[in-house]
């Protein structure tokens, strides 16, 4: 049976995918970001799995203003990197599973959430720079990728609580699918920013450590908090954090942290980053207690 | 309903894209979803007047895009993640675009984000003052 064995969280920056891109992850501005993901990379090395949810947020390119799906699933063989008005990332293709994410969609759907079914879609750096962030540039991914969009552009998006309760149906998904597979969920966006208007540039510390710390240990809590105080607290587009709770959702109640890394800035954004595990996994060698 | 957009309200500097705005500026959004093929953008740059006459924008709309007014433009119903598309056409960074909403020179907001980024004191609610 496949089984979820670890979930990832991280922001999805675009400037961070430019700085790959164009060979400047040395330049002094960008150094201590990429130095931040070093160890990440080196885990990641070591609990590659088959497969990653990708739990992330369409920025106007696969997605217009034509349609808003609330919760989609990509369910093609591949995806292409999106051209955002710049041309493609040159990073390779993302191949999906069809066959889980078809089962995912089914028993999410039976299980009372309606979930989206895409059948062709580019992605973008929304997807593409965590990729990048956790597994350097290689020349293929080394993992199959489904594609999870959340609608966190036009509000409302969904609750932090629905988000959560979406991680768990995927969990029962995953756990009811018949092949043998190694599964991570990965939640993507925020952490504080905003990106429009005369506030933008806000960055709130306080609020993103405290939205780590509640991740890990308290998400009963964390699920409870309204979409004004994401905005009030940590700037509009800091609503992408609702997406961390997908993959909260997905694992036990008790995790382990591995690894967490805060970093500001990355162009107008505060930058987190956890890895946790579920606390009754088997640890691997080399992991710290 | 009402009391969910009217909370936002109370936030300074800060505009929600919700269903409302996103009908106000459904042509503006998608004429900058357009800008995402080759082919559009160089037209766009040979002629911004006759490209945009093939989108049904207000005239409001059409004046800001031509000014590159970011704040008119989300006054207008655009969206930010949209309008980025502007600023890539034009070569510009996002940072670029935040600080010219924002009123700083590129190079103060700059700074500003390397020393921690814009503190929420101050800029958490209009009634409150906090």
């Amino acid at each position: 049976m496949a089984r979820i064995t670890a979930g990832i969280a991280c922001s999805h920056v675009p400037a961070i995918g430019a700085a790959i891109d164009n060979g400047r992850t040395g330049d002094d501005y960008w150094r201590p970001l990429f130095a931040g993901f070093e160890a990440s990379k080196a885990w990641m090395r070591e609990h590659t799995p088959d497969v990653v949810i990708l739990v992330y947020n369409d920025h106007a390119s696969a997605f217009s203003l034509d349609m808003i799906p609330t919760f989609a699933i990509g369910c093609a063989e591949s995806f292409a990197p999106a051209d955002e008005g710049w041309g493609p990332r040159p990073v390779p293709v993302v191949q999906g599973h069809a066959d889980l994410a078809c089962h995912i969609a089914q028993s999410t759907i039976l299980d009372e959430f309606d979930m989206t079914v895409v059948n062709r879609m580019d992605v973008d750096h929304g997807l593409t720079v965590p990729l990048s962030l956790m597994f350097g540039q290689p020349e293929a991914w080394p993992c199959r990728v489904i594609p999870l969009a959340v609608n966190v552009v036009q509000y409302p998006p969904p609750t932090g609580r629905r988000c959560f309760a979406l991680g768990r149906a995927i969990r029962r998904a995953v756990e009811s699918f018949d092949e043998d597979l190694d599964v991570q969920v990965w939640g993507t966006g925020g952490m504080s920013h905003q990106l429009q208007g005369p506030r933008a540039g806000l960055i709130n510390r306080e609020f993103d450590t405290a939205f780590l710390d509640r991740l890990v240990g308290d998400p009963a809590a964390l699920v409870a908090l309204p979409h004004i105080e994401y905005v009030r607290e940590a700037g509009s587009e800091a609503i992408e954090l609702v997406m961390w709770l997908v993959m909260r959702g997905a694992l036990d109640e008790r995790v382990r942290e591995v690894r967490r890394f805060y970093h500001v800035p990355a162009s107008n954004t505060a930058v987190g980053h956890i890895i946790l595990e579920n606390d009754g996994a088997p640890r691997a060698a080399g992991d710290q207690p | 309903m009402k009391d969910y957009n009217d909370a936002f309200r109370d936030i300074p500097g800060t505009t929600i894209f919700d269903a409302m705005q996103s009908r106000r500026g459904f042509h503006l959004n998608q004429f900058c979803m357009s800008l995402m093929k080759p082919e559009n953008r160089a037209a766009f740059k040979a002629d911004e007047a006759a490209y945009l006459a093939r989108f049904p924008l207000t005239d409001e709309q059409r004046e800001a895009v031509l000014a590159r007014d970011y704040n008119r433009m989300i006054a207008l119903g655009g969206n930010i993640y949209f309008l980025a598309k502007i600023g890539a056409t034009d070569g510009f960074s996002f940072q670029n675009l935040a600080s010219k909403m924002t009123g700083m020179s590129e190079e103060a907001y700059r700074e500003m984000m390397l020393a921690g980024g814009r503190s929420p004191e101050g800029n958490r609610s209009v009634s409150k003052g906090s």
